[in-house]
Order: structure tokens, then sequence, then C-alpha cells
């Protein structure tokens, strides 16, 4: 694939080794040759790896593929995790799931991004509904700003939901920006 | 999201102020100089070939590149001195310092050469300080810049024996030369003035004659204020059948390197034939704009760029 071709999030193979690119930096004298400065992170370790690649040059994508599982369980090894198709069952370390620990709940589904057998990334349903565990209840002493106040998820969210939110409701969070969207009836 | 849009396009709204006002003090140099302004197509049957620059066909013309060819046309029909600011559209250039669509503010002056378009630079720069920030110092990403003309030239010869420890005027080597400028020469500029690189190697010579006298060099010169490319001057070529030879062959190379056929601008080529001596320079108006802006990215200047459009 051509340099010219790749942003930020494409995924290539370097050495054999699956990267995503961070940042893809362009600079280009005017009338002179594109030079890409790529900061890349290691998908297996995180590590980060700067390459400059100037216009013209090719690069491998990593073959990439995705499919569906579903959370089961946290235990002390991490995160469990079924394919819905195999039944296959998958534990991903702690470091690989980090803050969408937030956006799992038994039996959450979630996408797997592949590399080969690999796992690149998982990815929680945009919009998750979640109950509030534990909210500040409205007084003159709470920090309430204009717009809202601070409540804590049933997964340990910390949330900025507005002042009518209770403990107990069940609201509908962004898993993109980590914002409240809105109350969801109760069933 | 409408509310996300309206929140950024308000918050651009003092650097869009400023941007306009300096469309208006440029626009005031010109017409005390006596230039005319015009406008030229954006949308042409053929373009210049330049190796690194990819066009975006329209049918089967293309969005410009550069308003050069076709404000020389001008120039070898008499008009003594013109200006434009045009939109300018170059496919895959977007990063920082770039958008694919981007305006530039290019000028003429008949009988004249690249050192007098470099000292129009001059002139309407330190306008700009003065009338923008009172002052012959900006600052601009955490570095006073001293703006007071004039500002220090170099060959690009010292210039790369300095940064980068080989010569590209005895040893031109084009794709060397465009990493190590931007690897090891423009980074030893200094910070705090500007700073104009005069004489590119001839094969680089592009629209540019070649100088006189010295004929390894070509009367071509770039400036650079605050780590950026602001302007690239040339001494007009106005011998049509030097031009028609390095047209041919930026074109053979283009199909070679790119696969891309391009055809010769022909009624440039026969508006040559009357093309005055002339120095002629393209400023690159964002980054002028991000300057006096402090602006670190173009995305801070111009209203909506390829990501917002």
């Amino acid at each position: 694939m051509d340099i010219e071709n790749i942003h930020k999030n494409s995924k290539l193979l370097i050495d054999g080794i699956p990267y995503n690119v961070v940042d893809a930096e362009f600079v280009k004298p005017g009338k002179g040759r594109a030079i890409y400065r790529l900061r890349l992170q290691n998908l297996r370790d995180y590590s980060t790896l700067d390459r400059t690649y100037h216009s013209g040059e090719k690069v491998d994508e990593a073959s990439i593929s995705a499919h569906e599982e579903q959370f089961l369980y946290q235990e002390r090894d991490g995160f469990v995790f079924m394919n819905t198709e195999t039944y296959e069952q998958r534990t991903l370390p702690d470091k690989m799931i980090g803050d969408k620990k937030y956006y799992l709940k038994d039996g959450t589904l979630v996408t797997m991004l592949m590399h080969d057998d690999e796992v690149l990334d998982v990815t929680p349903p945009t919009f998750i509904d979640m109950t509030i565990a534990e909210s500040a209840v409205s007084s003159k002493t709470d920090t309430i700003t204009g717009q809202g106040k601070t409540a804590t998820t049933e997964t340990g969210l910390t949330i900025e939901v507005p002042i009518f939110i209770k403990e107990g409701d069940s609201i509908k969070v962004d898993t993109r920006t980590g914002r409240y969207v809105e109350r969801v009836n109760k069933k | 999201m409408a509310a996300g849009e309206n929140e950024r396009l308000n918050r651009l709204q003092p650097n869009l102020r400023k941007r306009a006002e300096v469309y208006r003090i440029a626009r005031n140099f010109f017409e005390e100089q006596d230039f005319l302004e015009v406008e030229t197509p954006v949308r042409v049957p053929a373009i210049a070939p330049e190796l690194f620059i990819v066009p975006v066909p329209s049918e089967d013309w293309f969005l410009n590149t550069s308003p050069e060819l076709h404000m020389k046309r001008l120039l070898a029909a008499g008009y003594p001195r013109l200006f434009q600011f045009c939109h300018c559209f170059r496919r895959g250039e977007r990063g920082r310092l770039h958008n694919p669509e981007f305006t530039m503010l290019e000028w003429y002056r008949s009988g004249g050469d690249y050192r007098q378009v470099v000292n129009d630079t001059e002139c309407i720069v330190s306008a700009l300080a003065h009338r923008l920030h009172n002052s012959s110092h900006i600052t601009y990403q955490g570095t006073n810049i001293d703006l007071t003309v004039p500002w220090p030239r170099i060959t690009v010869h010292e210039a790369f024996l300095a940064g980068a420890g080989w010569d590209p005027v005895a040893d031109p080597d084009p794709l060397r030369f465009d990493v190590d400028l931007v690897e090891k020469v423009i980074p030893r500029f200094a910070a705090d003035r500007p700073t104009i690189i005069m004489d590119y190697p001839s094969p680089m010579a592009s629209l540019a004659r070649l100088k006189p006298g010295e004929p390894q060099v070509a009367e071509r010169a770039e400036i650079f204020i605050g780590g950026l490319e602001i302007a690239n001057a040339y001494s007009e070529l106005i011998d049509r059948r030097e031009q028609e030879a390095r047209f041919i062959n930026d074109i053979a190379e283009i199909e070679k390197v790119h696969g891309r056929k391009m055809k010769l601008p022909m009624k440039f080529l026969e508006a040559m034939d009357y093309l005055p001596e002339c120095g002629g320079i393209a400023l690159g108006v964002d980054r002028l704009v991000m300057l006096f802006c402090d602006a670190g990215s173009i995305d801070e200047v111009m209203p909506f760029t390829s990501d917002t459009a």
C-alpha cells in the first residue's frame, strides 16, 4: 500500500509486528517530495516507534478482521469473552482492556479486532445502558455545577449527569466519549 | 454535530478577523505600488508539470495547482504588475501546514527579478507586523521573531554546507535535497529571524531562469519565517524553448515515476514568446496568517479544512 494512503489509526505490519498509526505528520517542501513522519504503537507490547517515510514508498498493511464476542465475567487473570459463533472462550489481560472495563457488563457484546489469531483491540458498543450506583444528592453543599453533577455507574464509571438523575436510574452512555446521553425508561 | 461546529467556528473568529485584515493590508500595498488585482480560472485545461505536485482532476481538466501560467499569459499581453489571491488545489497534501485546498497570493513585476519580489515580501510582512501588532517583532509558538528588514539571505549552497554537510549545487540530488532541507537545513535557520535561501541548483529551477554567468544555479528563492515555508520566488524564465524542454523532461519523469500522463500547456508556451523579463512570487496566505495569529496549525486559520468541509 502507498504511504500516501496511510493515516492516523491505519494498521501496518513492520517486520511481522502489527502497529497502529498513532500520529501521522505530513511535511513537504512546496515543490518537493513529501515526508511522512509516523508515530507507531506496537499492538503487542504498546511500545512506540517513530518512522519516517517518503512519498512513493510502500508499506504493508496488517491484515485485520473483526468479529463479535460476548463478555462473560472478570476473573483474576483478566476479562473472559466468548465467541458468539464458535463458543470458544478467551481471557484478555487487564492491560488490554484498560478503561474499557467501564463499558463491560455481563453479556455485553463487543467487537474483537484481530490480526490473524491475535486480538488487537476490543470495542464495546457505541451506546450502553448503565445503572447509577452512586450519585451525589442535590444540596447546597454539593459540588454541583450549572449543568450537572458527578455520579458513578454500576461498572465504576465516573460520569457527569444532569441533576435530576438519581441512584438506581438507568442512563445511556456514549462509550466513545464516556459522556451521558439520556435517561432510559425503566422496564 | 452543529453545536460542536458552532463552538469551533466561534473560537476561530479572532483569527478569521485577522485573516481579513491581512488581505486588506496586502491589497493596500499592491494598490500603492500600482499593481492590478486579477482573477484567473480555478478550473483549467493544463497545468505546469511538477513531479511532486499532484493535481485534482475535474472532468478532463484540472483544478489549478497554481495561477502562474495564466498570470504570465496576462504579463505576456502587456500587463506590467499583477497580483492575485487564488485558491489552489494539491491532492493528498494534508498536515499541520497543509490543506489540499489553500490560498496563494501570487504577484509579478515586469522588468524585475526575484530580488524585487523578495523585497516586496519584506515590505508586506513588515507592514502587517506594524499594522497588526504595532511592532517589528512577532511572537510565534514561543519564539520572538525580529522582522526588521532586510532579512538575512543565504545561498542554498551555503545553507546546505552548513546544515547538511554537502553541496547540492556541485552534486545535484533533488530527492536527498528535499529530505535534508526538511530534516537538517530548515531546523538550523536562526529561529528569531526570517531566512531567505537564494539560488537553487539548476535541476530544481522549475520555471525560474538560470543565473546569468552562473548557470549551475537558478534564480529561485524561498522565504522561511518561524520554520514555515512562506514564499517561493523566481526570476521568471522567458525562453520558450528552454521552458518547453524542461516541461517535456518533467512530463516524462512524472509518467515514469507516477504513471500519470500530462499534456504540455501549449497556450502558455505560445504566450512565452511575448513574456517580458519579470520576477514572480507565490506566497502561502494561510501560513502567513498562521504567523500573525500565532497558530500552530493551518486548521486554526481557515474555517473549513478538508476534514471539516
